[in-house]
């Protein structure tokens, strides 16, 4: 049963995941509790476009997807915090132009491209040690961000007026939370690809919300069933000869299914009709 | 500055010839307020009325148009330090995972930064806010278990942890029952032994009883520092005053003779 785990490529793959899972239940939660979703998938979209030019000029697609996931999320943050309505009109936009950007260059880029496929799938079994040591570091540039400033991070996301009154950097927190999204969506992107890139990063911290009131428990709650999830996806890709980004994320959502009917059948019995 | 001076008693909010508005449309015109300390100042006006907007220009939050604004004779960018706030409750998203205890100590971020660890004094602090508006028995809840009133409470409390010299509610017993909402004001009229308020409603049939004094707002304020509500102010907003009459408060708030003219405070 445990005869995957004598290659080197599937113990990567598995750190890989628990790297990327703390990541994104810490992220995660705050994506949720600021409705940051929507927001999260254009940046995770509009890194296509950093990738593409990056293949164009040569250069290494992370750094081309870490450079444009950064300023589409400067940018679609901006849009958020200064038009309130009809936000995500903007951001849906931006999230197809960089895409489309991405396409067209990687059309006029030459030579051969199949590699582009993980960005769009994941290539969680072919994770190079480099991305691994990415991961690690952000890792802990997350961890201490939000430990750091965590009062204020949590004070922003609760009651963004109330911490303006209170003199708090209400700008600057949350372009330092755009960022920390970013960066995240970035690392996720390697795993499961970044068309699956909001289900790692919603359904861990969703069904964390189900069961804790706090958003401690519930960052340390996503990043474990974050863990949880990724390993079980991979072994089964691995028995059941699957794509593993599509598995882990299948094994996600049902958990979150099984964990939402539960919810709403202690609900059923605690207030009945 | 030089105008305090000559005032014993100097203003913690002051409001000279204030415009302010969203894209060019004017919610508020012309507003000269001066609060004194002690006050308890109930505001009332229709929805859309400009309520909320004067709150929030007096915390900096909108910058105004035209005119001028001070709180505690400094901008309201300093002076807001100041200020406890008790925004308007909005049911909308109180799910938030969050205890209560952790909402009032958010009360303790202001002005000093928010790397400050919380120390054993602050932990003091957070437990008398609790305390003062009776629910430190709730602290470990969710805040989302809470009924309105309670959470209510909670921000009163989160408020009072700033320690405020001035108190700023937006409709504080909106969506509240009327038990609920009776208990709060007696909480307000409490607190008001030291600390300044101002509160902003479009139900005036409770603020009327615990208030100092009232003014009517609808774009234009008209207040006179003074518990009557006059033939003035019932022509520029009758849907409130009208409200009033008709559910007849036990106290006689509308004058018969009108005090234009007298210059208060």
């Amino acid at each position: 049963m445990l005869e995957a785990l004598q290659f080197n490529f599937f113990r990567n793959a598995l750190l890989a995941g628990a790297l990327v899972s703390i990541a994104c239940g810490i992220i995660g939660t705050f994506i949720i509790v600021n409705r940051l979703v929507f927001l999260s998938g254009g940046i995770a979209h509009a890194a296509y476009g950093g990738i593409g030019i990056a293949y164009f000029f040569n250069q290494d697609p992370v750094i081309g997807a870490v450079i444009f996931s950064l300023l589409s999320a400067f940018g679609m943050g901006y849009v958020v915090r200064k038009t309130r309505e009809r936000a995500d009109t903007i951001i849906g936009v931006m999230w197809a132009i960089g895409m489309a950007l991405g396409i067209i260059f990687l059309d006029f880029s030459p030579g051969y491209k199949a590699d582009l496929m993980s960005y769009l799938f994941g290539s969680i079994l072919a994770v190079p040690a480099s991305d691994l040591l990415f991961m690690v570091i952000l890792d802990v540039v997350i961890l201490l961000t939000v430990v750091l400033l965590y009062k204020g991070l949590v004070a922003i996301s609760f009651d963004e007026e109330f911490a303006t009154v209170e003199n708090v950097p209400v700008n600057t927190l949350f372009f330092v939370l755009f960022a920390l999204i970013a960066l995240t969506v970035v690392i996720t992107m390697r795993l499961v690809g970044l068309i699956m890139v909001i289900a790692l990063l919603t359904i861990p911290p969703a069904i964390a919300g189900i069961y804790f009131k706090d958003l401690k428990k519930m960052m340390i709650a996503a990043s474990l069933l974050g863990i949880l999830f990724t390993t079980c996806g991979l072994f089964l890709s691995y028995y059941f000869n699957l794509t593993s980004g599509a598995t882990i994320i299948l094994v996600s959502g049902t958990a979150y299914g099984i964990a939402q009917a539960s919810k709403s059948l202690t609900n059923h019995r605690k207030n009945p009709l | 500055m030089k105008e305090m001076k000559n005032n014993p008693v100097s203003p913690v909010i002051q409001i000279k010839k204030l415009w302010a508005g969203y894209n060019s449309e004017f919610a508020l015109e012309d507003i000269n307020l001066n609060v004194l300390p002690g006050d308890f100042i109930g505001l009332i006006g229709p929805n859309g009325g400009g309520k909320t907007t004067l709150l929030k220009v007096v915390m900096g939050l909108i910058e105004p148009t035209r005119g001028k604004v001070k709180v505690m004779g400094k901008t309201p960018q300093q002076g807001r330090c100041h200020i406890g706030y008790v925004p308007q409750q909005v049911a909308l998203d109180r799910d938030f995972p969050i205890a209560v205890w952790d909402v009032v100590k958010m009360g303790l971020l202001g002005c000093r930064g928010i790397l400050q660890k919380t120390s054993k004094e602050d932990e003091k602090v957070i437990l008398e806010s609790l305390q003062r508006v009776g629910i430190e028995d709730l602290c470990t809840r969710p805040i989302g278990d809470l009924s309105v009133g309670q959470r209510q409470r909670v921000y009163i409390a989160r408020a009072l942890t700033t320690r405020p010299l001035i108190l700023l509610l937006d409709e504080p017993t909106a969506s509240i029952d009327p038990q609920a909402s009776q208990s709060i004001y007696e909480l307000l009229h409490t607190l008001n032994n030291k600390i300044t308020i101002v509160m902003v409603s479009h139900n005036m049939d409770a603020i009327s009883m615990h208030v100092k004094s009232i003014g009517c707002i609808n774009r234009k304020l008209y207040y006179h520092g003074t518990k009557e509500i006059t033939n003035e102010m019932v022509n520029a907003i009758y849907n409130c005053p009208i409200d009033l009459i008709a559910h007849g408060v036990p106290h006689r708030v509308l004058s018969s003779h009108t005090h234009e003219g007298e210059d208060h405070a």
